[in-house]
């Protein structure tokens, strides 16, 4: 029994927390770039949710004659809004295995140095994974505000002051909440593949490799 | 009494695939290594040091034959045992020091006694302690750039040291260094081999090794050419010295 507690290898998760948190601050020119491609494909996101807010908004409680106009042309505009939000999130999503992978090479060799100490294949998947989350949830929280600050003014430009008497803040706040769930999913998703190869790497090869 | 052998290898052979050439750079290397010998396996660059070296370590797998570490045939080992293997048993200096950039002195000693399961508090404690012990106790929170190599290589010793492994492996620890340094770090090597009882084994082929070598083991050509005893080597040291004099 003794001997089972004494051959436990662990990194406990505030550990990790700590050290994926430091790669981001000090690697933080590189993971600006992660961060972006969540940030513009979530601020996209946002911004295409705002307006079909503002949309619902003004046919439900606006005038007469801007309500027959957009409805009108209601159905047309959200089939092409959901091929467009589906490509910009793909985009996106390859934008970050991109770098993800980008930052496994970059750091080949302070992965073997990792698994020479002691470190598990979990270990590694799990700095990785949590880097990710952390560009996701700042990306998408930066991101999705963004998109509603560029859209409401755009509305404002095009309806003026009936936009803020009818700005619809519940359905908003729902979409910011869906927008950071979908950013940081995304973040993660995009990141399993290069966690992965990154804990494969074997211990020598990695340190051997340079970069 | 006989003293412990902590690292056996039995016929040990490697082959690199060149394409579909076979390149053997291990022919059949068989050796024992006693707990808190000093060891250095010198040789010229090419002739497969290295690669005894990662597999005395459990960096990478042989072709055929066995390496026993504390009579564990480490081939037998799942990942999750050869991790622990690294963690606890082995501790690994490099040529070129591979500390953790993002991570202070400090934390980068601590790192293998958090993997072994070491609370934060402790494992600060201990971490001080070691790099007080190589003499880097100002410079705890320096991060690798902000130092020079040869306390680069004094905290990649104090990090080797953290779990008080069995043994030490040295890949060219001194490959990167100054005359002056390099010996510095050979003596700090001897030194802890002295203090803890820690078998030290170093590919190298920096001749000052010799000086502070139980045992030196040429290879050549993926073969052990000789083993010498400290005793046999002093004239041959001698001789070296001699000539970093002039």
């Amino acid at each position: 029994m003794d001997k089972k507690i004494e051959r436990q290898l662990s990194l406990p998760l505030k550990n990790a927390f700590q050290m994926s948190l430091r790669n981001f601050r000090i690697r933080f020119g590189r993971a600006i770039i992660v961060t972006m491609s969540i940030l513009l494909g979530i601020a996209f996101f946002m911004s295409v949710m705002t307006s079909n807010s503002f949309t619902m908004a003004l046919i439900e409680k606006g005038p007469e004659n801007i309500k027959t106009i957009l409805i009108e042309n209601l159905e047309e505009i959200k089939v092409r809004q959901k091929w467009l939000v589906s490509l910009s999130l793909l985009v996106c999503t390859v934008g970050i295995i991109n770098s993800m992978l980008m930052a496994v090479t970059e750091r080949s060799r302070e992965i073997g140095t990792m698994k020479c100490l002691g470190a598990l294949d979990r270990f590694i998947m799990e700095l990785f994974l949590l880097e990710a989350m952390i560009h996701g949830i700042g990306g998408s929280i930066v991101g999705s505000f963004l998109g509603v600050l560029i859209m409401t003014v755009v509305y404002i430009f095009q309806y003026k002051k009936i936009i803020i008497s009818i700005f619809p803040v519940l359905q908003i706040l729902k979409y910011i909440g869906i927008s950071i769930i979908l950013g940081t999913g995304l973040a993660i998703f995009g990141s399993i593949y290069p966690a992965i190869v990154s804990a494969r790497m074997e211990p020598a090869e990695a340190i051997r490799r340079e970069v | 009494m006989p003293r412990e052998v902590i690292v056996r290898t039995i016929n040990l052979k490697k082959t690199y695939m060149l394409g579909k050439i076979p390149l053997p750079v291990l022919k059949g290397i068989d050796l024992e290594i006693l707990r808190g010998e000093y060891i250095s396996i010198m040789g010229p660059s090419g002739s497969g040091k290295t690669t005894l070296f990662n597999m005395i370590g459990g960096l990478d797998k042989p072709t055929e034959g066995k390496v026993y570490i504390d009579e564990v045939d480490i081939a037998q080992l799942d990942a999750y045992e050869l991790a622990w293997l690294r963690c606890r048993k082995i501790g690994y200096i490099f040529q070129t020091f591979n500390l953790i950039p993002v991570m202070t002195a400090l934390e980068n000693v601590m790192l293998p006694m958090i993997f072994a399961g070491m609370s934060t508090d402790d494992a600060r404690e201990k971490a001080k302690q070691l790099l007080e012990t190589v003499g880097l106790g100002d410079r705890l929170h320096h991060k690798p750039f902000e130092l020079s190599g040869g306390q680069q290589q004094r905290v990649a010793i104090a990090r080797a040291l953290a779990n008080d492994p069995a043994i030490i492996l040295a890949d060219e620890p001194t490959g990167n260094l100054d005359l002056r340094t390099g010996k510095e770090i050979i003596n700090l090597l001897r030194q802890m081999n002295k203090e803890k009882q820690v078998s030290i084994i170093t590919a190298t082929h920096d001749l000052k090794m010799l000086d502070v070598s139980d045992r030196v083991i040429w290879i050549r050509d993926g073969m052990i050419e000789r083993i010498e005893d400290r005793e046999n080597l002093d004239i041959r040291v001698g001789h070296v010295e001699g000539e970093e004099a002039g």
